[in-house]
């Protein structure tokens, strides 16, 4: 069995990736302001704020689906901001959807092989020939993907479509489809959601497994309590502003991130954020 | 959980009972089938040999209609862009043959299908390169209008041969080996006619069977390679990219640099199957290639089953075959055709023979419905529900057979 994603040797101390300070706006609209923060090597970190806050649009900024109106991203030394996705996601930032987005009409299995083409590069005459390349590449790829359904739990369903599974599996099949591109870092985009609690626990499990695999990850959720036990930093988003950067009894006591989930008077709110920045 | 209520088979198609051959038994069963549609011009059977017409030249049409489906299948079924245009591509192949071998140039027809492919193939870039950035309706609308201003240009350029076209153009080189002679079955019982022999390997003017031939060579070789093709990165990609753009691209696919070998390779077969018609007709022009044929290319694809290469084959089959096989109801012919649209449109909107996945798919489907209906059944309500499953054909004992 393939262990899939080779560890690199990681320069100790450096940021995996780092936002810095970026600036998105849509129009007058501004999604993230001069957001700073950066994910080390190895960790699970948490991305959590109220609805709207700006995080999934951080994920989006990470994957280069949008470009950073200010400032740059770095992934492992690179600045990625500008960057084509396709490049990026070869360079190893994989991810899930929030609404799970499958290539509903393959199969589960050819939807991990899909992700594991990522860093593959048979072109149509090395296939017709059956070209060395070709054939090593399939065989990798197929053992990638055996590995990683067995791996998310949805090895018996390989051949069926990936849209007929159950919602539970449809996650889980996002999470392998992500990881066969052999990333770096993983970004998990509400990888929860929809799930009962004994569910929702199966998935930390396997989130840190995923780590224990050697991969960072950056995990999206709202439930506060579920992340606070599964993730070692947060960074918490609001209104397109980070409010706070720590671990998770540090941003528990938080008084900006108290107000920004309870609600508090809007003046004393002005006052919190700016004392916490 | 869910895998012990998993229901058994209940039909075992050709399909399965094909798979569950030896694969020596597969490579004979299409070996064998190779062998009898080489030698269909030949035994003309009657039935399957359209009356009143050259059936060698109706199954050369045929041939030739397999090769656009199956190219354009790469486009429209795999990558999932329609493309309304594809009549260009089959006539920038045919012209490129017209214009080298007899109206600028006189190469030979072999010497000239290899530039025809490379032409072909540049024409599909080009169309591409621009035009592949816009999606879904958009893209349909820009390649019809490729295909309408490569026809104009055909009429309205002088030195494309205008609206006459071009005659004279090359066939291919013949190499006359032996005689093979046609059946005779006016008598009822099949007769040996010797005076009706086809020549191989002679492209005459008279004779379509070696056309014929040959065009069927190039369908099984397209065959061959595109299902190499498909069952690799290059396939998956196609696909990935028509099921969600965006996650394809996050997922490490170049969506734009696949989508355009799919056009070029699109293209390629469909420079092709116009080198093959320009040798066989030795004269084109204008007039043959109206939008009306993109329109029955693209129908050729879609009754057959979109993104499955049989599919398209037999939906190329039923587009040029039948309408010739029934000559006698000409008149009737586009009325047919659209009642059959509309009816395959209602009753089986994948296509005749759509991909083995999505039958699976709906069986499942099927199985399912089966099964939540059984459900209700045991829960007390009656066989008053059942009025679903009835319609999909499900035998009414087997419905609730799914938990055994």
């Amino acid at each position: 069995m393939a262990e899939t994603p080779p560890l690199d040797p990681a320069p100790a101390g450096e940021a995996l990736l780092s936002m810095n300070e970026v600036t998105l706006r849509f129009g007058g609209v501004t999604a993230l302001d001069a957001v700073d923060f950066h994910i080390d090597r190895g960790e699970i970190l948490g991305l959590i704020g109220p609805n709207g806050a700006g995080k999934t649009t951080a994920f989006n900024v990470m994957t280069g689906i949008y470009q950073p109106t200010q400032g740059t991203v770095t992934f492992d030394g690179e600045v990625t901001s500008g960057m084509k996705r396709y490049r990026i996601a070869k360079r190893g930032i994989a991810r899930t959807f929030q609404n799970i987005r499958l290539f509903k009409a393959m199969t589960a299995f050819e939807n991990v092989m899909v992700g594991a083409d990522a860093q593959h590069s048979t072109g149509p005459i090395a296939a017709l020939l059956g070209l060395p390349r070709y054939r090593r590449e399939e065989a990798a790829g197929r053992e990638i993907a055996h590995e990683l359904l067995d791996f998310v739990g949805v090895r018996g369903r390989a051949d069926e479509l990936a849209g007929n599974l159950s919602y539970g599996d449809q996650r889980r099949l996002e999470i392998a489809r992500a990881m066969a591109t052999r990333p770096k870092l993983l970004c998990l985009d509400e990888p929860a959601a929809g799930f009962n609690p004994s569910e929702k626990q199966a998935l930390m499990e396997l989130i840190r497994s995923i780590r224990d695999r050697g991969l960072t990850v950056l995990l999206i959720e709202h439930d506060m309590r579920l992340v606070m036990g599964a993730v070692d930093r947060l960074v918490v988003l609001e209104f397109g502003r980070k409010i706070a950067d720590g671990t998770p009894a540090g941003v528990q006591n938080d008084p900006a991130v108290i107000a920004a989930y309870l609600g508090v008077d809007e003046d004393e709110v002005e006052e919190e954020v700016d004392d916490a920045s | 959980m869910s895998s012990q209520v998993r229901p058994r088979r209940r039909r075992i198609g050709l399909r399965e009972r094909m798979r569950m051959m030896p694969r020596w038994g597969q490579i004979l069963l299409l070996v064998a089938l190779a062998l009898f549609c080489y030698a269909l011009p030949l035994l003309n059977p009657p039935f399957i040999s359209p009356p009143g017409t050259d059936f060698s030249g109706v199954l050369f049409t045929v041939a030739v209609y397999a090769l656009i489906a199956l190219g354009l299948n790469i486009v429209v079924g795999y990558a999932g862009l329609l493309d309304l245009g594809y009549v260009g591509f089959y006539a920038i192949g045919a012209y490129t043959v017209g214009i080298l071998t007899s109206e600028h140039a006189t190469w030979t027809w072999l010497a000239s299908l290899p530039a025809a492919i490379v032409i072909t193939m540049l024409s599909g870039v080009l169309l591409g390169w621009p035009t592949l950035r816009v999606r879904g309706d958009y893209l349909a609308i820009v390649t019809l209008g490729f295909g309408e201003i490569v026809r104009l240009n055909l009429i309205n350029q002088e030195w494309l041969g205008g609206a006459p076209g071009i005659s004279g153009i090359a066939r291919p080189p013949s190499i006359p080996l032996f005689e093979l002679p046609h059946l005779d079955w006016s008598t009822g019982v099949p007769l040996v006619d010797l005076d009706n022999t086809s020549t191989f390997l002679v492209f005459g003017v008279l004779d379509i069977t070696p056309y014929y031939w040959l065009a069927l060579t190039f369908v099984i070789l397209i065959m061959l390679a595109d299902r190499r093709v498909k069952n690799s990165r290059v396939g998956r990609a196609w696909e990935a990219t028509r099921e969600d753009e965006d996650a394809a691209e996050l997922m490490g696919v170049p969506t734009f640099r696949f989508k355009l070998l799919a056009f070029a390779l699109g293209a390629f077969v469909g420079g092709i199957a116009g080198a093959l018609f320009a040798g066989r007709q030795g004269f084109i022009n204008p007039e043959t290639f109206t939008l009306l044929l993109s329109i029955l290319f693209i129908s050729a694809v879609v009754v057959g089953g979109q993104g499955n290469r049989w599919g398209v084959l037999l939906g190329a089959i039923v587009v040029a075959y039948l309408p010739e096989r029934f000559r006698g109801f000409e008149q009737w012919r586009v009325l047919v055709f659209g009642i059959a649209l509309v009816v395959l449109a209602t009753y089986r909107p994948q296509g005749l023979l759509p991909p083995r996945r999505t039958v699976r798919a709906q069986k499942m489907e099927e199985e399912i419905e089966a099964l939540e209906t059984s459900d209700v059944a045991v829960a007390g309500e009656g066989p008053d529900t059942g009025d679903g499953p009835d319609a999909d054909g499900a035998p009414p004992e087997e419905k609730g057979a799914g938990r055994g």
